[in-house]
């Protein structure tokens, strides 16, 4: 059976496409991913737009407890690759929030409302940052790992 | 005296016929044109993401039938991939084979569904819906045959399929075959010829290709654009590189476009199914080394694969425990809806719903 891993673009290769879009925005990259500072986040995404990763398959926030996770699953029609981007939203569990990237894919703007609504992770730099699926007025976000 | 007209809001939804499930939308319209549309999701949100983390790996096999309730097998698939990856199983070939004609004939049931409240929902009130729905019903049928089950089938699992295909399955797929070319030769004869289907779709609710990939939309809709995008094709999984098939593609991007696409994948999963029944071989439908209760390594990992509307993807993390740490569905007839406003505004009343339904989405998934 043909591996689908097969089309992920290595962490290091990833890691040195975003060293040349931002220095020193990388922290960490492993096999597939690599994780770099939120700051950066629109900058380097835009970067990676231009470079051929045109969509923006997937935005996922994970509740790691002690921190909180945003990753971003980015795809290239034009290359066939699939890139994947973590980035810690911080230390503790306070009010997490990363720049948003509304603005480099429009195919953002559910995609963030849900994680916002259900994680509690803002997306900051766009303007309407309200519940998707809960009503407003609703208390917690579901999908912290202290919610039930 | 000039005629002034002043704009006027209107709820629609969340039950309503044509909003295909528990869709609610505030549209503000001037006259009957469409000048605002404010989707609102949420109503059949059950948190099935959340239920996952507290359920063992094939357990959550019977979430997944429950999003995208007209395509299980194609959410079974996507979802027995990502854990395979994860826990690294190799499946057996004639578990892949099911799988792929499962996979297949699903996808054929959804663009059934699809055509038949496209039509619903251009005025074509019962005969088309009645006709997809006969043939969608033989589907229901072979599945029932296959796994028990016609709906929620719960049919894959990790490193193939539960059971084998019973003896009876295979001579009524094959009537199945036969038959349905026919079948869609006269949907295509009642619909893809109609004057008035034409007039009604021809160059509506039309989006560049462009602002699709930007706004992440899969599928049906990408592919009616020009965009020869399939995963099957491009990132092949399971033995999709064992098969050939076309991948239609259409140029105008309108709701025409998006009907025409489905109807011509019809016709490539039935020569996909035919090429798999070639090259079935017997032997196990999984192997017997997989545990009852899976525990994958520390790590995470996401398959996308092509289903009926678009890319359907699970992101698993695990920490190496029974359950998945975090479980979370890219859901194509989600993400498809970003683009719904822009589609809308500017059309008419009637078109609204005719929009809606070329972008063929299923609540369950919307709303998760």
């Amino acid at each position: 059976m043909p591996s689908t891993a097969a089309f992920q673009i290595p962490g290091e290769d990833l890691a040195a496409q975003i060293e040349a879009i931002s220095p020193d925005s990388v922290t960490a990259s492993g096999d597939t991913e690599v994780w770099m500072v939120p700051g950066r986040l629109p900058e380097v995404m835009a970067g990676l737009k231009t470079a051929g990763f045109e969509m923006l398959i997937g935005v996922t926030g994970v509740d790691y407890v002690g921190y909180f996770e945003v990753v971003y699953h980015l795809l290239s029609l034009s290359q066939n690759r699939r890139a994947v981007i973590k980035v810690r939203c911080g230390e503790g569990r306070v009010d997490p929030a990363v720049p948003s990237i509304m603005e480099i894919w429009r195919g953002a703007e559910l995609q963030e409302r849900e994680v916002y609504d259900l994680m509690g992770i803002r997306f900051e730099g766009r303007d309407e940052m309200k519940r998707i699926f809960l009503w407003e007025g609703f208390e917690g976000h579901p999908h912290r790992k202290d919610f039930l | 005296m000039p005629l002034t007209t002043q704009p006027i809001t209107i709820n629609v939804g969340p039950q309503h016929p044509s909003t295909h499930g528990v869709f609610r939308m505030r549209v503000t319209f001037d006259g009957e044109e469409v000048i605002d549309v404010e989707p609102i999701f949420g109503y059949l949100h059950r948190g099935s993401e959340k239920l996952a983390e507290s359920r063992t790996y094939t357990q959550v096999v019977t979430l997944t039938d429950r999003l995208d309730y007209v395509a299980s097998m194609t959410n079974n698939m996507s979802y027995i991939l990502s854990v395979e990856q994860l826990a690294g199983i190799e499946p057996t070939p004639r578990g892949v084979w099911l799988r792929m004609i499962a996979a297949e004939l699903q996808r054929i049931a959804s663009h059934l569904v699809a055509t038949g409240f496209f039509l619903q929902d251009l005025g074509a009130l019962g005969t088309p819906l009645i006709f997809t729905m006969r043939e969608r019903e033989q589907i229901l049928e072979l599945f029932e045959r296959l796994c028990g089950a016609r709906i929620t089938n719960s049919y894959m699992r990790p490193g193939g399929v539960f059971m084998d295909a019973p003896d009876d399955f295979w001579p009524a797929l094959d009537r199945f075959l036969s038959d349905m070319p026919h079948h869609v030769d006269e949907y295509e004869g009642l619909i893809s010829g109609n004057e008035i289907v034409a007039a009604r779709c021809d160059g509506v609710a039309v989006v560049d290709s462009q602002t699709l990939i930007d706004a992440s939309v899969t599928g049906p809709m990408l592919r009616a654009s020009g965009v020869d995008w399939d995963l099957r094709h491009r990132q092949p999984y399971e033995y999709y590189n064992r098969v050939k098939f076309n991948r239609p593609l259409a140029t105008a991007s309108d709701n025409y476009a998006r009907y025409m696409v489905r109807i011509h994948e019809i016709r490539e999963s039935l020569g996909i199914i035919r090429q798999c029944i070639e090259q079935i071989e017997p032997g196990p439908v999984r192997p017997e080394t997989v545990p009852a209760l899976i525990r994958p390594p520390v790590g995470d990992s996401y398959v996308g694969t092509e289903c009926p509307k678009g890319e359907l993807g699970f992101y698993l993390v695990s920490d190496g425990g029974v359950a998945p740490y975090r479980c979370k569905v890219r859901a194509p007839s989600f993400i498809n809806l970003t683009l719904l406003r822009e589609m809308l505004i500017g059309d008419k009343l009637a078109d609204m719903f005719v929009t809606f339904g070329s972008i063929d989405i299923n609540m369950g998934e919307v709303d998760r």
